[in-house]
């Protein structure tokens, strides 16, 4: 086992763990945002540069600092790092560099885009952004895009982690998906209005932090904080079946995976719990499902303000 | 004046392998191959002092001691002849005039590195050297210097030449692995580095053209002999590339440590400033390094003389020094505009950015877009300051140096040029009309 301080907090992991991995196993607010790396994604990270943290000792034996800043969910902790994050300002001014770079060319189209109230980058921004922008150019903008009959691409919102690009390789079988041109100009395509039928293309959507993907199953018929999450399976013989239903009234508006405080799929029996498309997209019907009970929005969107739960249940699962 | 690399270059034929052998051609291999172990030769390398000339100078022989060489995993050399830097072209010079010299040098090395399959690299737009280098393999095969057990030795080589798809990111390392690889030419996050897992997860090590070149001198006549040329840590010939405003551009074989001054004005040189104008700047390692105004170029800023050495130019660091980077000269005289010059190398980097990582991708394009506007008229006080922030933010927090490159010309010609960068807001109209070409272009096709 290696000794990392992170943020005064001293915790040991397994060696070859990532900084941000030993962040998470600390938790609470000394996590950097990781807007790109995504666990059950091989592959992914390095990419928004969201997660940057200070290295100010090396190693026990190598204490010298990194110059640079370095990205946490690439960078493997060594045996004494002492890491700095919320208590770096040097990392605070570069975050908020970064999160205006992000957003420069975003639409800040958040009062009709359906990932309003679950999204990474609202929050990011929230946090880390600026009250105005600097930015006088005009924003780059691409028409929106059908990715098969189920999923809409909105490029304009697109920030680039790559995530979807990586479910495409490793989900799908044949990756008809993919990146096109280069710079500002570069854009997920299909290559392009190939729709992608596959059945587990549409975790793209669970994967986007942004809105950049979302469920045309879904779109526009409500605000995610209008509806009340809740633990549902059924069987299935393509995923495990484990997913979230979204109600209003006695209607599901929307199927999702069960996503934990980071935006990411927990695992259902020792594996990633993707689900397939079937479940995602057409078992809309209260029948199709068994409900667990009401879910937790672990993370701290609008949502997870969830008016859904009694207060004594509320308390009961404190929120982190 | 000493010429390793292009001591034969004015020679007829010597693109030929005929003209090329009689003029002492692949006397490296025979000697590494029959006489010499390939750490022999590494040694040789490592004393020659031999720094990367592909633009961060790092010591090659380190470099190649680096390599991991695990059992039965195969290892490869890849030669970087993506050359695509804005003023920077003294790889073709050498490929175009004597392919055969960069050919001896990829067999001396893969000898010494134990890599039996290597790569040529080579710019997608060098189409015609691309069919030079082909025709002079081939003569290699057929001369028995490439393919299986070369001079008896029980060494193999193969030797491919591929061209890229014409971006400048895959001249950098790791992208350009990828490209080779088939895939999109995305740079790689570090570590692995490639001496570690490189192409197709094997140990590579990825050199310029003429670094690689520059093997073959230094295994003729040892690396010692080499390391005498120079001054300190900056040994041997250095082929630099001048162009800009002087009254004699091109590709120039000088020796590690004459002056800037000579070099600029000397009869052997570029010969001064074209027309008889005057210096106004100088940009000495290709676009991505700090522009240097006048009275920073022959002297440093302490009033030594400014030497052509890695040391020497990058003397007074990030205030009032530069570097070498890739032997890109480039020089300005007193009419041209440094706005207008730093919009067109923002316009490049912008252009060439990979996109992957968003420090980069949104900075390189809006640095591009605030200095159309203050070159066209349309700028603000404000816009200076702006450019400056922003290149504080790009700078060290990407994936690859391009965000780099991109970051320091630009703080650089704000750093010395702010004067200009302000009339450019305040004399909106006369802005437009200083700038040669851009105005009488636009006329001329509407
Ligand atoms: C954006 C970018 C472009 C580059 N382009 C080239 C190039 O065209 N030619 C080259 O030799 N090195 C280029 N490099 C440097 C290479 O990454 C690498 O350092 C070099 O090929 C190593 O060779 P050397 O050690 O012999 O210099 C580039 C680097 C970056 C970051
Ligand atoms: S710095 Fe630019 S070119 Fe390099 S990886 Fe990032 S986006 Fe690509
Ligand atoms: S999460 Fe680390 S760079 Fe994006």
């Amino acid at each position: 086992m290696v000794k990392v301080t992170i943020d005064d907090q001293v915790i040991e992991v397994e060696p070859g763990t990532t900084i941000l991995n030993a962040a998470r196993q600390i938790g609470g607010d000394i996590v950097p945002p990781a807007m790109c790396y995504y666990s059950k994604l091989p592959g992914t990270g390095g990419k928004c540069r969201t997660c940057l943290v200070e290295v100010v000792q090396g190693s026990e034996k190598d204490p010298r600092p990194m110059p640079k800043l370095m990205v946490s969910c690439s960078t493997t902790v060594q045996d004494g790092m002492v890491v700095r994050n919320k208590t770096s300002e040097r990392v605070q001014k570069n975050r908020a560099g970064v999160v205006e770079f992000l957003l420069i060319n975003h639409p800040l189209d958040c009062p009709i885009c359906d990932q309003a109230g679950e999204c990474h980058l609202q929050d990011l921004g929230f946090e880390n952004g600026g009250a105005g922008t600097r930015y006088e150019e005009e924003r780059r903008t691409f028409a929106p895009r059908d990715i098969g009959n189920k999923i809409k691409l909105h490029m304009n919102r697109c920030i680039l982690c790559y995530r979807c690009v990586h479910v495409a390789k490793q989900l799908t079988d044949q990756r008809v998906h993919g990146v096109l041109n280069r710079g500002e100009h570069a854009e997920i395509s299909t290559y392009i209005e190939n729709a992608i039928e596959n059945d587990f293309s549409g975790n793209m959507i669970d994967v986007c932090p942004v809105g950049a993907l979302t469920d045309k199953t879904f779109r526009f018929k409500s605000r995610v904080w209008f509806l009340k999450p809740l633990n549902a399976s059924c069987s299935c013989n393509k995923c495990s079946g484990k997913a979230v239903v979204w109600m209003f009234g006695d209607e599901i508006y929307r199927v999702t995976a069960r996503k934990d405080a980071y935006g990411e799929v927990e695992e259902q029996d020792g594996k990633a719990g993707w689900i397939c498309n079937d479940c995602r997209f057409d078992k809309k019907d209260v029948h199709n499902w068994q409900i667990e009970g009401p879910r937790v929005i672990n993370r701290h969107s609008v949502i997870s303000q969830g008016h859904y739960l009694s207060p004594r249940q509320h308390d009961q699962k404190k929120i982190k | 004046m000493r010429r390793l690399l292009l001591e034969h270059d004015q020679v007829p034929g010597i693109e030929t392998y005929e003209v090329y052998r009689k003029q002492g051609g692949y006397r490296s291999v025979e000697k590494a191959l029959k006489k010499m172990s390939p750490e022999d030769v590494l040694e040789e390398v490592k004393k020659s002092g031999l720094r990367g000339r592909g633009g961060a100078g790092f010591p090659t022989g380190m470099k190649w001691s680096f390599l991991a060489k695990p059992e039965g995993v195969p290892r490869h050399l890849l030669c970087n002849a993506d050359e695509s830097e804005p003023g920077t072209f003294k790889d073709r010079y050498l490929m175009e005039k004597i392919p055969h010299l960069l050919i001896e040098g990829m067999i001396t090395s893969s000898y010494a590195l134990g890599a039996n399959v290597s790569y040529i690299y080579i710019r997608g737009e060098y189409m015609w050297v691309l069919d030079i280098l082909e025709k002079a393999v081939a003569e290699a095969y057929d001369n028995g210097w490439l393919g299986k057990n070369i001079l008896g030795s029980g060494f193999d080589l193969d030797l491919y030449v591929c061209p890229g798809g014409g971006a400048y990111i895959c001249g950098e390392e790791t992208a350009l692995i990828e490209s080779l690889e088939g895939k999109r030419g995305n740079p790689r996050m570090k570590p692995p580095f490639p001496a570690v897992a490189g192409l197709w997860g094997r140990p590579t090590v990825v050199n310029n053209v003429e670094s690689i070149a520059a093997v073959v001198p230094i295994v003729n006549d040892g690396g010692d002999e080499y390391a005498k040329i120079g001054v300190g840590r900056s040994t041997g010939t250095k082929l630099i590339s001048a162009c800009g405003n002087l009254e004699r551009p091109g590709v120039y074989e000088i020796e590690m440590g004459i002056t800037v001054e000579e070099f600029i004005y000397g009869d052997d040189y570029c010969r001064g400033i074209a027309k008889g104008k005057k210096l106004k700047a100088c940009v000495p390692g290709g676009s991505s390094v700090p522009i240097l105004p006048h009275y920073l170029v022959t002297k440093t800023a302490t009033g030594e003389d400014r030497l052509m050495t890695y040391e020497s130019l990058a003397e007074g660091g990030f205030e009032s020094g530069s570097m070498l980077g890739s032997g890109g000269f480039i020089v300005f005289d007193e009419d041209q505009c440094i706005v207008r010059n730093t919009w067109n190398f923002a316009r490049f980097y912008a252009h060439e950015s990979c996109g992957q990582c968003s420090p980069c991708r949104e900075g390189t394009g809006w640095m591009e877009k605030v200095l159309n506007r203050l070159e066209h008229g349309q700028g603000n006080m404000r816009d200076i300051d702006l450019l400056a922030d922003i290149n504080k933010k790009i700078e060290g927090n990407t994936i690859c140096p391009l965000g780099d490159a991109a970051a320091w010309p630009v703080a650089a010609a704000i750093r010395h040029f702010r004067d200009e960068f302000e009339w450019h807001v305040n004399h909106r109209e006369e802005a437009q009309k200083r700038n040669y070409g851009l105005i009488s272009e636009k006329t001329a096709s509407a």
